[in-house]
């Protein structure tokens, strides 16, 4: 057996120039949130550390988050298949199908025991609802998980159950999380997740070689700590209480806030509004349609989705920034426009709003 | 002597699927399809606002992300009757158009081609014989000896890094690869490119539904609002975007996708087998005006009958006595029996798990062996999709469906008969690859000069309201999908979701047998194909991949009327 060559030495040798390499460095620090001071350590660790076995499992899924994995635009693709991880086993790429696809994952779980990174997607269910080359998923799932050095539960489905979990929930869906126990797992939620945020967990991972910092849901903080509507290039609007009433009206062409149509960007949390899609075009909100909160746990059994929520933001707005956090979700819908109006007047008498926060509180 | 083989999982597929092939002499004598894994979607949706369905069912398959969706708003629409502005009919055209065409070019580079593409062998090829092939078949740009050796080079390294990856275990130096080192290479490089290239053309579906995969839609036409002039609409710059886009998606069709499909069939013209049925159903699609009016097809819809093109049988939809799904091999009960067939307005998924006790080693076929019920046109198996398309276009001789066709057989040297096989299929969606994406530059024509004529309405409010529907309504939505014939039936009582049944592509092609015992299409394809090496079974991949298997889609067909208790019986 060769020794692996470092992630930096199979990209020189694979004829990419140590400016580009550097370059993808740079972007890929730029994905992690990190300052530039930083992107050093992102260069040490991709000249020094090999090439990540990954082991990708598809559960009962829609292939969704595959596909979105591979629109990654920073770092490229074909960046990430062939300098940063070494992709063994996955039922939609690889050339290898039957048997000799198993013997992959048994070979990398064998060679590779406590080194290897298990990505699932798509959520767990009960045996008889999904088997792969005639065994349980469930069971291959436990078995692949044992020995990885961490679990990335990519997509609603395998961070909370997702679709095929909402009611009634015919096949029992779970999620990783609910049947794998005693190894780190990181949630990355989406239906599907953005990809620069699937491949920046990975690349996380190889830089640093520990975990993301996770918030209490297990997600990545650099990407889900702030909600969308934190974020939105709509928020304007929302602070000045002006919406959307109807698609396609006025309102809509000059881009007023969609909360009355069914946003769920306030109580949203993930990094569309910021990174975008496709690498940075635009985001359901931006093309004007309000957010689903596809995203969030047990978002499909929060519908309907084109009604205002029940649920509306607390007081964050920009006029004070030392608030963020501290009011979540959970003030009732009346209070939305309301709420609104008084961030207007917020703007010319700050203290008197502060004196009206008391239709939010933590939810 | 018998061999029983298994193929499990199938990969380059979206989904799950086993195929299990009884192989005698070196021939297949007789093949099992099964779809090994359930969701049941349609239970979920079932008493939902019809106008959140889209979302849900959207997520059917994550590959042809915007199909589901689409023919769920167009179910709605039929049945609460609304008719959608035209420009919110040409962004729907525009955005399936781009999925046909990031659909198909995926599909062959990356989950078809290396059936026909030996990976390894393109480290022996001579990169200046390459650069000669690839500018003596096309005149794009990348096309140097040196971008040639620079591929291989980069190959090279994966491969003597130890970790192939993606490429590990392949069936790579099998007799049954065909094609000399340098074309191997061609085919690498332009798999490396289409990767890149795939990026670029779903930020359309990104300008005008928000993201991809899994783009927004809404019923009654489209939310994303057209404004020139305005920075948080569709503006003239966005437009011009996606104009651009089009325009190499055109580019890498003609310029790249065709030529390399033409060059690698060129070299497999005598592997002609995998036909199957020859029984071919298209609901019909690409309308220039209103989706319902089938007279306004681009691809036109029709049925053809053991291979007889000069007859093509009309299909209606609505009519309980044409389409129906029979459980007879699937785990499933209608009624608590345990076959029959039902028409999807009357349908049910009632989940019964029969199969063998979990591991196994090998299913039944005289038992139930899959979670893909077995639908039925007539009670006859019909295979959809671009072989489909192709044939039911040119029985009714579509003008630019014969011209394509006949031009293509031309040019290969083969008769119409050749492309009822695995490759013809292949070739088949090529074909109507290039006529879609001309299709997806004459909408964004037709968008433009709408829009340059005053008209920048999307959405039709009218009937928006659920206190403006009846009390009761049904529709049904259909479209053609890049994997075939797609059709969801919906029912709405009092605002809400009542019934809800989707009969997909892959069920019609990934069928079990049915109530009179007739395989569906995968299993009568690789009925006595010859098979090389039973380990390396390379045959059975290379036709059931192309028919582009979707499997997802497949296994979440029609829902229970009233909400049956789901039975779970394990053996």
């Amino acid at each position: 057996m060769r020794p692996e060559k470092t992630i930096y030495e199979s990209a020189i040798e694979r004829g990419v120039s140590r400016r580009d390499f550097l370059k993808v460095c740079t972007a890929l620090a730029a994905t992690l949130g990190l300052d530039y001071s930083q992107s050093g350590k992102v260069v040490q660790a991709m000249e020094t550390n090999k090439r990540i076995p990954v082991i990708w499992l598809q559960l009962m899924d829609c292939t969704g988050c595959s596909e979105s994995f591979i629109r990654s635009s920073h770092p490229r693709t074909e960046n990430v298949l062939f300098d940063m991880i070494s992709l063994e086993y996955h039922e939609l790429l690889s050339a290898a199908a039957g048997h000799q696809i198993e013997e992959n994952r048994e070979r990398i779980m064998e060679q590779y025991k406590g080194e290897y990174i298990l990505v699932v997607e798509g959520n767990v269910t009960d045996d008889e609802f999904l088997t792969v080359a005639g065994h349980s998923a469930l069971e291959s799932l436990k078995e692949t998980a044992k020995h990885a050095k961490a679990v990335l539960a990519y997509g609603s489905c395998s961070a909370f159950g997702g679709l095929a979990a909402a009611k009634p929930n015919p096949t029992n869906a779970k999620a990783v999380s609910d049947v794998v126990r005693g190894v780190p797992i990181i949630n990355v939620p989406g239906c599907p997740p953005i990809a620069e945020v699937m491949t920046g967990v990975i690349a996380h991972v190889i830089t640093f070689g520990r975990l993301p910092e996770l918030d209490r849901q297990g997600r990545p903080k650099a990407f889900y700590k702030l909600r969308i509507h934190d974020k939105c290039n709509r928020r304007a609007y929302f602070d000045a209480g002006l919406f959307v009433e109807s698609f396609d009206d006025e309102g809509a062409k000059v881009g007023y806030c969609l909360y009355k149509v069914g946003c769920a960007g306030p109580t949203t949390y993930n990094a569309c509004a910021e990174m975008r899609w496709n690498g940075g075009v635009s985001y359901p909100i931006q093309s004007g349609n309000p957010c689903i909160g596809c995203s969030e746990k047990n978002f499909w059994d929060e519908g309907p989705f084109f009604t205002r929520r029940a649920k509306i933001p607390g007081t964050q707005t920009t006029i004070n920034p030392e608030k963020v956090g501290l009011y979540a979700t959970g003030a009732t819908a009346a209070g939305i426009a309301g709420h609104a109006a008084l961030t207007a007047m917020k703007k010319k008498k700050d203290e008197k709003a502060n004196s009206e926060k008391n239709s939010s509180q933590e939810g | 002597m018998t061999e029983r083989i298994v193929v499990d999982p199938v990969t380059r597929i979206e989904g799950h699927l086993r195929i299990e092939a009884d192989i005698e002499n070196g021939v297949i004598k007789n093949a099992l399809s099964s779809g090994t894994g359930v969701r049941g979607l349609e239970q979920i949706v079932t008493g939902r606002d019809p106008r959140d369905v889209w979302a849900f069912v959207q997520r059917v398959c994550g590959v042809c992300t915007t199909t589901h969706a689409l023919a769920s708003v167009r179910s709605v629409e039929d049945a609460l009757d609304i008719k959608i502005p035209r420009n919110a009919q040409l962004i729907r055209e525009i955005m399936n158009e781009a999925q046909f065409v990031h659909d198909h070019v995926v599909h062959f580079y990356h989950l078809h081609a290396l059936d026909w593409v030996d990976v390894v062998s393109a480290l022996s090829a001579d990169p200046e014989e390459t650069s000669k092939i690839a500018q003596s078949i096309s005149d794009w740009a990348k096309s140097s000896p040196g971008y040639f050796r620079e591929v291989q080079q980069k190959v090279q390294k994966v491969v003597d890094s130890g970790q192939l990856g993606i490429f590990a275990n392949g069936y790579w130096g099998h007799e049954a690869y065909k094609l000399p080192p340098e074309v191997n290479l061609l085919a690498v490089a332009h798999y490396l490119e289409a990767l890149e290239w795939q990026k670029e053309i779903v930020k359309i579906h990104t300008i005008l539904g928000g993201k991809n995969p899994h783009p927004h839609y809404v019923v009654g036409g489209m939310a994303t609002p057209i404004d020139i002039n305005r920075d948080n609409s569709v503006n003239a710059s966005q437009l011009t975007q996606i104009s651009e886009i089009i325009d190499r998606a055109m580019e890498f069709v003609n310029k790249v996708y065709i030529p390399d499909l033409l060059a690698i069939g060129s070299y497999y013209k005598d592997w002609l087998h995998g036909g199957g049925i020859q029984n071919y159903m298209s609901f019909g699609d690409f309308s220039t005006g209103d989706v319902r009016d089938t007279k306004l097809y681009r691809m036109p819809r029709g049925i053809i009958l053991n291979g007889n093109l000069n007859e093509v049988l009309d299909i209606d939809l609505r009519d309980p006595e044409q389409i129906k799904e029979f459980i007879d091999y699937s785990w499933y009960t209608y009624d608590g029996n345990s076959g029959g067939g039902k028409h999807p307005w009357e349908g049910e998924t009632t989940l019964k798990y029969s199969g063998p006790n979990i591991p196994y080693k090998n299913l039944d076929e005289e038992e139930k062996y899959t979670w893909v019920k077995a639908p039925r046109w007539r009670e006859n198996p019909m295979e959809v999709g671009p072989l489909a398309r192709i044939m039911v276009g040119y029985a009714k001789g579509q003008p630019e469906i014969v011209n394509i066709v006949d031009d293509t057989l031309n040019k290969l040297n083969v008769p119409l008969s050749a492309l009822q096989s695995a490759l013809g299929r292949t070739v088949a969606r090529g074909l109507e690859t290039a006529l879609i994406v001309q299709w997806l530059r004459n909408d964004m024509d037709a968008l433009l000069n709408n829009i340059k004529n005053g008209d920048q309405v999307t959405f039709d409010r009218t009937m928006w309201d659920p206190d403006n529907w009846p009390k009761e309504a049904k529709g049904v939505g259909w479209m053609e999908a890049p994997r075939g014939a797609l059709a969801h039936w919906v029912g709405i009582e009092n605002g809400k979701t009542s019934k809800y049944q989707m009969v997909v592509p892959t069920t019609w092609l990934a069928s079990p047998k049915d109530n009179k015992g007739q395989s569906g299409p995968y299993e009568a394809a690789l009925k006595d194909t010859p098979v090389i090496d039973p380990d390396q079974p390379i045959e059975i991949l290379r036709i059931i991949h192309s028919f582009d298997p979707c499997l997802a889609c497949a296994v979440h067909l029609t829902d229970l009327k009233n909400k049956k208790t789901t039975e779970i019986k394990l053996s």
